[in-house]
């Protein structure tokens, strides 16, 4: 065969046609592999619904259940733990929960069935760190005189009221989840799961 | 050499080009022959490589990637850590070289990055040297994150879940993206066991092929020097540089002497002070992962805090994006801006020698900030040091990204003929 012979260029095609269908089959390949970084059925089915009995929490008090791997604050607010929403109303920057953080039926003040008890997830919106508690009001929490009380993030100082809602100007753009949630009993809670009602 | 020998010799070359490689990158290739100290940092980074390898591997052998709690309510994988410092032979000495390998092996390639930027090893034409360096750090840093998750402390666990929820910032697909990463909502067992087949496979694959490349590349067009002159522009009769030595013996040699010194630290930090004041190992990451508590205070290890500070440092939101999202860009960006020094010098000369003050200036302003960031990072913010990263951030970029204009402008003097060397 003569080097100069013209070139075939109906095999150019054909190498290219080739090309094409072996890529779009690598890439077919990839997906089963990609998809097996995603979260596993039983990742999945552990996202079951948690019951707390919550009559033993005395008001001021706070406990913490695991839902689906995460901390989940019930949290029993004093008459004067609720007062002081009406003082943060003004430092938060979502006073009124108007992005999608919690549930239809906690989208009040109190963010909550029952203004008594907060049930929120403790993991700040920041990157995902769990705030820690600085209930006492004033100085006595270490956050200055006018603190009302709240939560504080130790990882970037995302501060927070008692209602989960974060304040102004902080590295934390949203408030914190309220999980789906509701009352089996006067005490007994269910956490992941919405009322029927 | 005998002729039985060299009948064995001859037999391979005619299969495998044993000695046309040895004497192309060992007794035949030319190195400038005025390298100094800083010049050790390249192999002692080869020599840390090694050590991690050849470590992992053993520890591999009793570690077990398991999130679920034991019988005595710890995580297995905290518990088979435990197991390897207190119960495996010899265990403890090779998972204290191993975790101060890591800190080692950052110090090393600080170092060797510095001297890149002092004698202009960027410049025209090792800029793909460079760039596979570049690489190389940020496959380096993706494998020391990984590996810090798998004791299962309390630093590995709130470490990863910080660092991985700063993926979700990314608009659009982040949710999804760090939810891929983390394989479940939260970082789980799922997250351990891929995190360690990825330290302990893909990614050192990736990094061996990297330093491979990056020699190759360096063996292509020669090593630089502390004069920044190309020596191969000086050649003798037989066309070998006239300021170049065979790699071997001279360097291998010298290079053993940095060898000794540099294990001589290591050792006494390895035997003496192997959490290394709390920032080698954090004190607590001696607490099993707990993923209801967040600790107190969370840090990264000291190889990550520059970068660390300058992500928090960005406190504003920008074209309706939140600051959240443009610190994870400011913070990949201060990584990748060091891919770009080779068309960001514009400076008639290399090496620091020739340069003139302005450079001088803006690097030991760079250097100051790098230090400063490095150290804010490991405390907790407060309005007062935000603003000082976010001055020293500034300054960071500054130095990049102005370093076209102040290059030119300064006032250089001239490259000597031949390179320097009593």
């Amino acid at each position: 065969m003569s080097v100069d012979q013209k070139m075939d260029s109906s095999r150019r095609t054909l190498l290219l046609a080739t090309s094409a269908a072996g890529g779009a089959a690598a890439v077919a390949t990839a997906v089963p592999f990609v998809a097996s970084l995603t979260p596993s059925e039983r990742a999945k089915a552990a996202g079951a619904p948690v019951e707390v009995d919550v009559g033993k929490l005395a008001p001021g008090e706070m406990m913490t259940v695991e839902w689906r791997g995460k901390p989940v604050w019930i949290l029993r607010r004093t008459e004067e733990m609720l007062a002081s929403l009406d003082k943060t109303d003004e430092k938060v920057s979502d006073p009124a929960s108007d992005k999608p953080m919690q549930p239809e039926y906690a989208k009040n003040k109190h963010r909550s069935i029952k203004p008594e008890y907060l049930i929120a997830v403790g993991i700040c919106t920041h990157l995902g760190c769990s705030p820690s508690e600085k209930f006492k009001m004033g100085a006595e929490s270490g956050m200055g005189a006018d603190w009302p009380g709240g939560f504080l993030c130790p990882c970037h100082g995302s501060l927070f009221d008692l209602a989960g809602r974060v304040y102004s100007s902080m590295p934390a753009p949203d408030n914190l989840e309220i999980p789906p949630h509701q009352y089996l009993a006067d005490t007994t809670i269910l956490v992941g799961e919405d009322g029927k009602a | 050499m005998t002729t039985k020998s060299q009948a064995v010799l001859n037999w391979i070359d005619e299969r495998f080009p044993l000695t046309s490689s040895i004497k192309g990158h060992l007794t035949e290739y030319y190195a400038p022959k005025n390298f100094n100290f800083w010049y050790f940092f390249g192999s002692l980074a080869l020599l840390v490589l090694v050590i991690q390898i050849l470590t992992g591997i053993f520890l591999v052998m009793h570690y077990k990637p398991d999130a679920s709690l034991n019988a005595a309510g710890v995580p297995v994988a905290f518990a088979s850590v435990e197991y390897i410092m207190r119960e495996v032979p010899g265990g403890w000495l090779i998972r204290y070289l191993h975790s101060t390998g890591a800190s080692a092996f950052f110090i090393v390639v600080y170092l060797h990055m510095f001297r890149g930027l002092l004698y202009g090893s960027y410049r025209k034409p090792r800029e793909l040297i460079w760039i596979f360096g570049t690489l190389i750090f940020l496959v380096l840093m993706a494998e020391a994150f990984m590996g810090y998750l798998l004791p299962w402390g309390q630093m590995s666990f709130w470490g990863a879940q910080v660092i991985v929820n700063l993926f979700s910032a990314i608009p659009v697909i982040g949710p999804d993206l760090s939810l891929v990463i983390r394989g479940d909502y939260v970082v789980s067992d799922a997250t351990l066991n891929r995190f360690f087949s990825f330290h302990v496979i893909a990614v050192p694959l990736v990094l061996i092929g990297l330093v491979a490349a990056h020699i190759i590349a360096l063996h292509e067009v020669g090593s630089n020097n502390p004069d920044g002159v190309e020596i191969k522009k000086k050649k003798d009769a037989n066309g070998i540089p006239l300021d170049g030595i065979p790699f071997h013996p001279y360097y291998t040699v010298k290079d053993i002497v940095g060898v000794v010194a540099f294990l001589f630290f290591f050792s006494a930090v390895v035997f003496f002070a192997p959490e290394g004041g709390g920032y080698f190992l954090e004190f607590n990451n001696f607490i099993p992962a707990d993923p209801l508590k967040t600790p107190p205070h969370i840090a990264p290890v000291w190889y990550f805090t520059p970068f660390y500070s300058i992500l928090r440092a960005v406190t504003y939101p920008l074209f309706g994006l939140d600051a959240k999202f443009w610190g994870v860009v400011a913070m990949g960006a201060s990584v990748v801006i060091i891919a770009f020094l080779p068309w960001l010098d514009r400076s008639p000369v290399k090496s620091i020698r020739y340069k003139g003050p302005i450079f001088k200036i803006a690097v030991v302003i760079f250097v100051i900030c790098f230090f400063i960031l490095g150290y804010l990072g490991v405390l907790p913010p407060t309005p007062g040091r935000t603003l000082v990263s976010q001055i020293c951030s500034v300054l960071y970029f500054a130095f990049f990204l102005l370093m076209p204009w102040y290059s030119k402008l300064d006032k250089c003097k001239a490259e000597p003929e031949r390179v320097n060397f009593k």
